[in-house]
């Protein structure tokens, strides 16, 4: 007897997860990962909508997420690479040249 | 021509601006040239106006020409008028004559200096300034140009301001006239509270007749007397004129002789209606010139700066002037103010021909024997000290004879101390003369050899003032010597207005037989200073050295001009000055900067503290992000 409250609720807890990892994790590429979470748990939101109301809108609306999710994704890595060549780390609290 | 009268304002006006902006272009004969006849034109101006009005019948003299409204608020109207009489056209006529004659003059004395076109532009300022005053027929507009006339004495005598002394005459001018100009304005709003308007055409119509309280009448017309005081230089504001002397001599003449201290003057002679509501306010004017022609001819007469003398001489002769208006002779006091203006004018510009020679020496006791060696400026100096020590025939002896004449109707007492001034002006005027140019010289050794006389720019300047000093005075030859007085006539179309018999103390005419005993009593006494001067500085050249010695104390006092500066300077600078001092560090500093200091302070702290926020750290502003979102979320969740 799955519900639509279940799906919901899974993707509270991932969207949650995903928030927390964004913070609390320091090595970049993790965070990047956090962050698809983020995406993917509003993507199942989502579908589980589209499915218990019947649209087909909250499919659609979905593919949309995933191809902006891509197109971040490439922008993302590539200022990451870029930093990684200045300075060779991936700790993003060595990044803080923006302080003061 | 009476349509016209505003293009007498108007000339010298371009002359400044053309000055300030191009005149380094025209360099400096060019910049003099302009200046000249800029105000040569006005003086074609004023006398065409002055013809004009001749032409016209003796009740219809008093004309007004409007140039524009300048205030309108409420029941407050000021209009720009331009006031066509006698009064006004003989002041303006005697302005820019004597002013066209001193700039020529000045284009030779100025010829070596730097500022040369400022000197000219100043100048032409001055002389539109002083005709705005003297045309105007509203008090407020005369005001203007009164301020005016300050400024400009501010900026000429202060000219030369490298020199410390010279800013410091600058201001100390510029302050103390202001002390009298707010007299003048506040007699000006109490003028407009009685009357409801400034303009002297319906003052001087509806002043008497308005039922004005003497209270009232009395305390707008001391007020005012306060203004003149300060302009004209008597008792108690006169302290500036002496420090005046430190601007160039062709200002000391022009400004400080012939024209802008005789604005005080003039302006009681404009507002006698007032005035004669009032017989304290007359005595007060008539005792303050009296006691100041005394008093300034006292210190005049142990001076050894040779302007200085001729600056207290001013003083004393501007007492004259006020001690005519005082008892009501207007008329003889404005004649003696148009006789004074060219034989004052005439001593200075020789003054100045004399420095010129002397390479700038000002002692007299280092002068002597010049007579031989710059004879114009010996002669019209000699022509100017005959006219002003009231030798019969000259300029000054009818007008000052008038005024004495005058006074003695109304207060022998008054009388006695003008005659005993006359006597000290005679004597200081021709200790001058002949410790300059008599006797042997006394002069430095390396400016001996280059005595030499003035251009002719300057000397025919000299010869002009010299030939009307000598015929100046037969505009008004009194009836017991054959003439008509016909200033007295002429002027009496702006003067003459409800002249009710009011007078100090009754006598309002004395006998012929009376008129010719005081006129030989003068002469007797003119004749008596000129001889005593003779007797101490040629005959007996070590007599004024002994007398001073003896009078010990007396001479002391008097030699330190009465002590009125340091007087002044205890009693009142130096007080405000402390004042001043304190606010400035105890309530400027810490109070009004520390507030503004204050409020940056607070704009620094705030900031300080909201750097904290900026760490750089990627985790904290994405930790921001988050909570700005969840924060929306719950207030859109909630609405």
């Amino acid at each position: 007897m799955l519900t639509s409250l279940h799906y919901f609720i899974l993707s509270g807890i991932l969207f949650t997860i995903g928030a927390v990892g964004v913070l609390v994790r320091r090595n970049e590429i993790v965070m990047f990962m956090c962050v698809e979470m983020m995406l993917n748990a509003a993507n199942l939101s989502l579908i589980a909508f589209s499915r218990y109301l019947n649209s087909v809108d909250g499919q659609m609306l979905v593919l949309l997420v995933m191809a902006v999710a891509a197109a971040e994704v490439v922008v993302g890595l590539a200022i990451l690479v870029a930093l990684y060549r200045l300075r060779p780390t991936v700790d993003v609290d060595d990044m803080n040249e923006l302080k003061g | 021509m009476l349509d016209y009268a505003w293009l007498v304002l108007l000339f010298p006006l371009v002359g400044v601006i053309l000055n300030a902006l191009f005149g380094r272009r025209l360099g400096k004969r060019g910049a003099g040239v302009l200046a000249s006849a800029m105000v040569g034109l006005s003086f074609v101006g004023s006398v065409l106006l002055l013809v004009a009005l001749l032409g016209r019948e003796e009740t219809d003299r008093y004309v007004i020409r409007r140039l524009f409204d300048w205030i309108s608020v409420g029941d407050f109207h000021v209009q720009v008028s331009l006031l066509v009489d006698p009064l006004s056209t003989l002041m303006a006529t005697v302005v820019s004559g004597v002013s066209f004659v001193i700039h020529i003059y000045s284009i030779g004395y100025m010829a070596d200096d730097e500022r040369f076109v400022r000197y000219f532009a100043y100048l032409n300022l001055f002389v539109f300034a002083m005709l705005t005053l003297v045309l105007s027929e509203n008090l407020l507009v005369t005001y203007v140009g009164w301020e005016g006339v300050g400024l400009c004495s501010y900026l000429l005598i202060g000219f030369w301001f490298e020199r410390k002394s010279a800013a410091d005459a600058g201001k100390k001018a510029f302050l103390v006239n202001r002390v009298g100009d707010v007299g003048f304005a506040l007699g000006l709003i109490l003028i407009f509270i009685t009357f409801g308007s400034l303009s002297m055409g319906m003052v001087l119509e509806q002043g008497p007749a308005a039922g004005v309280s003497s209270g009232v009448a009395t305390a707008i017309a001391l007020l005012l007397l306060l203004g003149a005081v300060g302009k004209s230089a008597q008792i108690p504001l006169y302290v500036w004129l002496p420090d005046a002397m430190e601007g160039p001599t062709p200002v000391s003449a022009l400004i400080h002789a012939a024209t802008m201290v005789t604005a005080g003057v003039y302006m009681v002679a404009r507002t006698h209606a007032l005035f004669q509501l009032s017989t304290s306010a007359m005595t007060w004017v008539a005792a303050i010139g009296g006691v100041t022609a005394f008093f300034a001819a006292t210190i005049a007469l142990t001076q050894h700066d040779l302007k200085r003398v001729l600056a207290y001489s001013t003083i004393s002769q501007l007492g004259y002037m006020f001690l005519g208006v005082g008892v009501g002779a207007y008329a003889a006091g404005i004649f003696h103010l148009t006789t004074h203006a060219f034989f004052k004018a005439l001593l200075f510009l020789a003054a100045g021909s004399v420095m010129h020679a002397l390479a700038g020496e000002l002692d007299i006791r280092k002068m002597g024997g010049l007579k031989g060696k710059i004879p114009v400026t010996y002669w019209t100096f000699l022509i100017a000290a005959l006219a002003i020590a009231g030798f019969p025939g000259l300029a000054g002896f009818f007008s000052k004879d008038e005024i004495l004449w005058r006074t003695f109707l109304q207060t022998k007492v008054l009388w006695a101390l003008a005659l005993l001034t006359a006597g000290l002006t005679a004597f200081y005027i021709f200790r001058l003369v002949f410790s300059v140019f008599h006797g042997k010289s006394r002069v430095d050794k390396k400016v001996a050899s280059h005595v030499h006389e003035s251009p002719k720019v300057m000397t025919v300047p000299m010869m002009v003032l010299a030939a009307l000093s000598v015929v100046g005075g037969y505009i008004g030859v009194p009836k017991i010597l054959g003439g008509g007085n016909w200033i007295e006539h002429f002027l009496d179309g702006s003067l003459g207005w409800h002249l009710p018999t009011l007078t100090l103390t009754g006598a309002a005419h004395g006998t012929v037989s009376q008129e010719w005993t005081l006129l030989a009593v003068s002469v007797a006494v003119a004749l008596a200073g000129i001889g005593l001067a003779y007797v101490f500085y040629v005959r007996k050249p070590d007599l004024p050295m002994r007398t001073a010695k003896s009078l010990g104390g007396l001479y002391t006092l008097v030699y330190n001009k009465y002590y009125v500066d340091e007087l002044y300077m205890g009693a009142i600078v130096k007080p405000l000055k402390d004042v001043a001092g304190f606010l400035a560090a105890r309530v400027d500093g810490p109070i009004i900067d520390g507030i503004v200091e204050g409020i940056g302070a607070l704009v620094a702290a705030v900031g300080r503290g909201l750097q904290q926020l900026q760490t750089g750290l990627v985790r904290n502003y994405a930790l921001g992000i988050l909570l700005g979102a969840v924060l929306m979320l719950v207030y859109a969740l909630v609405r």
